[in-house]
């Protein structure tokens, strides 16, 4: 079971949908009480960090998250949701993250004010992009901030303007920016090696 | 530097995929999903449905073709048609869209548009503008193009982008359905007003037009309808081209 965090930020349908056409079972978590039942955790998210980190603070989630990802059991933070395993973003003053590692979101600079769409993905060989053709690694991403390419555990990096962090782990830790539940084949084999590698 | 998207629409009646030319004389083109499925499988980048039924009945049949399309198909959907409330958005973001699609409700009343940034975020709000040219500018009109609101449609583009858009999908209905190409200007300047993504619809006919929305009209994306749903082009054939030409498309 994968429960998924609904702190009101976002349309957790999405990945609900995609998790379930992969035969996985999920079930949406508000309180920390429920962590227990589950094996593995999904943050999503989007809009601002800010207000997103201190929903998860009102909602008395943030310490077990913290928790959880100190103790390194399965969890993917998809787009803010990964940006969240930082300290702090560019985009808001107040509002601190998860702090799993050391830094600051900063804004991406390309044509338009925002990424969005599809984009490269360029990775290692780490075993969550297992089975993606080599020449066809595309994502699609929406958002207007991102990890550095150089933060601690990123396995993949994305180009809007300057690189990004597109991808990281640690251990069984992982965060991408990219929305796996939208970006098609790839999306669903990215997803179908997380389930695999962590059985959840 | 992200990929030009080619973007498949499909107008929907009753729960069929309608098209008609000028936003007149819809004909049937056929079944909905076995069309997106078709498209994704030719590599759409994403899909829109727009409720072109103005019926209680088409919405219903709407929010479950989003249902059925949304639980095999893993690309952005929108949505729209007909999406007047925060609840209208609410209904179809359950049912399965990742974006609404806002069109004469928005100009009817500004603030939906900043409330549902506020709750979904400005990624899930795409501003439709069916622009109609007045002389050298383009007016918004409302209605499947019937009423003119009076409104310059690029300070429309701009407004919806300070309340919260993400996205504007821009119509030319003087161009809709007669593939004689992109309003070029249109697209251009409404791309160079805003800081957030512009789909180019209403006209296309040849890849070659296609490729000047994107080059000289600045689009972010197009939209294709017609073309694609008599089998003139497929999806493949339009991407080639545009990487032929060196613009960046996902494959």
């Amino acid at each position: 079971m994968v429960g998924i965090i609904d702190y009101g930020a976002g349309n957790l349908y999405s990945v609900r949908k995609a998790l379930h056409y992969l035969g996985m079972t999920s079930t949406l978590i508000s309180r920390s009480e429920d962590f227990e039942k589950v094996r593995a955790l999904i943050l999503p998210g989007v809009g601002a960090f800010g207000e997103a980190a201190h929903r998860l603070e009102i909602a008395g989630l943030k310490k077990p998250l913290q928790k959880w990802l100190s103790e390194g059991r399965p969890f993917l933070g998809i787009c803010l949701g990964m940006q969240l395993l930082g300290d702090s973003s560019e985009e808001t003053i107040t509002g601190q993250g998860l702090s799993l590692v050391r830094g600051q979101c900063r804004k991406v600079c390309g044509k338009r004010r925002i990424h969005m769409g599809w984009n490269r993905v360029d990775y290692g060989d780490d075993p969550l992009f297992q089975n993606i053709p080599a020449q066809k690694t595309f994502f699609y991403f929406v958002h207007g901030y991102a990890l550095p390419a150089d933060t601690e555990g990123v396995m993949a990096v994305s180009k809007y303007g300057d690189s990004f962090a597109a991808a990281m782990r640690i251990g069984k830790v992982c965060g991408v920016q990219f929305h796996p539940e939208k970006s098609g084949k790839n999306g669903l084999t990215f997803l179908e090696n997380w389930k695999r590698l962590w059985d959840v | 530097m992200g990929c030009v998207r080619i973007i498949p629409c499909l107008d929907v009646n009753n729960g069929r995929v309608v098209k008609g030319v000028a936003f007149e004389d819809l004909k049937e083109k056929g079944d909905p999903l076995l069309f997106a499925r078709k498209y994704e499988e030719q590599g759409a980048d994403e899909l829109v449905f727009l409720d072109v039924g103005a019926t209680v009945e088409s919405r219903k049949m709407t929010l479950n073709l989003l249902e059925e399309v949304s639980s095999e198909i893993f690309i952005p959907l929108t949505a729209g048609g007909g999406i007047s409330s925060d609840e209208d958005m609410r209904s179809v973001l359950r049912a399965g869209a990742d974006k609404v699609s806002l069109c004469s409700a928005a100009l009817k009343d500004p603030e939906l548009v900043r409330r549902g940034a506020r709750a979904f975020g400005s990624q899930c709000i795409v501003i439709s503008i069916d622009a109609r040219r007045v002389g050298e500018k383009w007016h918004a009109c409302t209605h499947g193009g019937k009423k003119d609101t009076g409104i310059d449609a690029i300070d429309w583009g701009k407004r919806c982008r300070e309340l919260g858009a993400g996205e504007i999908l821009l119509n030319s209905i003087d161009r809709d359905g007669t593939q004689i190409g992109y309003d070029l200007e249109l697209t251009r300047a409404m791309s160079q007003a805003v800081d957030i993504p512009v789909i180019a619809s209403g006209g296309a006919g040849t890849v070659e037009q296609m490729l000047d929305g994107v080059i000289q009209g600045q689009a972010d994306a197009v939209l294709l309808a017609s073309l694609l749903h008599d089998g003139k082009l497929t999806i493949k054939e339009v991407k080639d081209y545009f990487k032929e030409k060196g613009v960046d498309v996902r494959c």
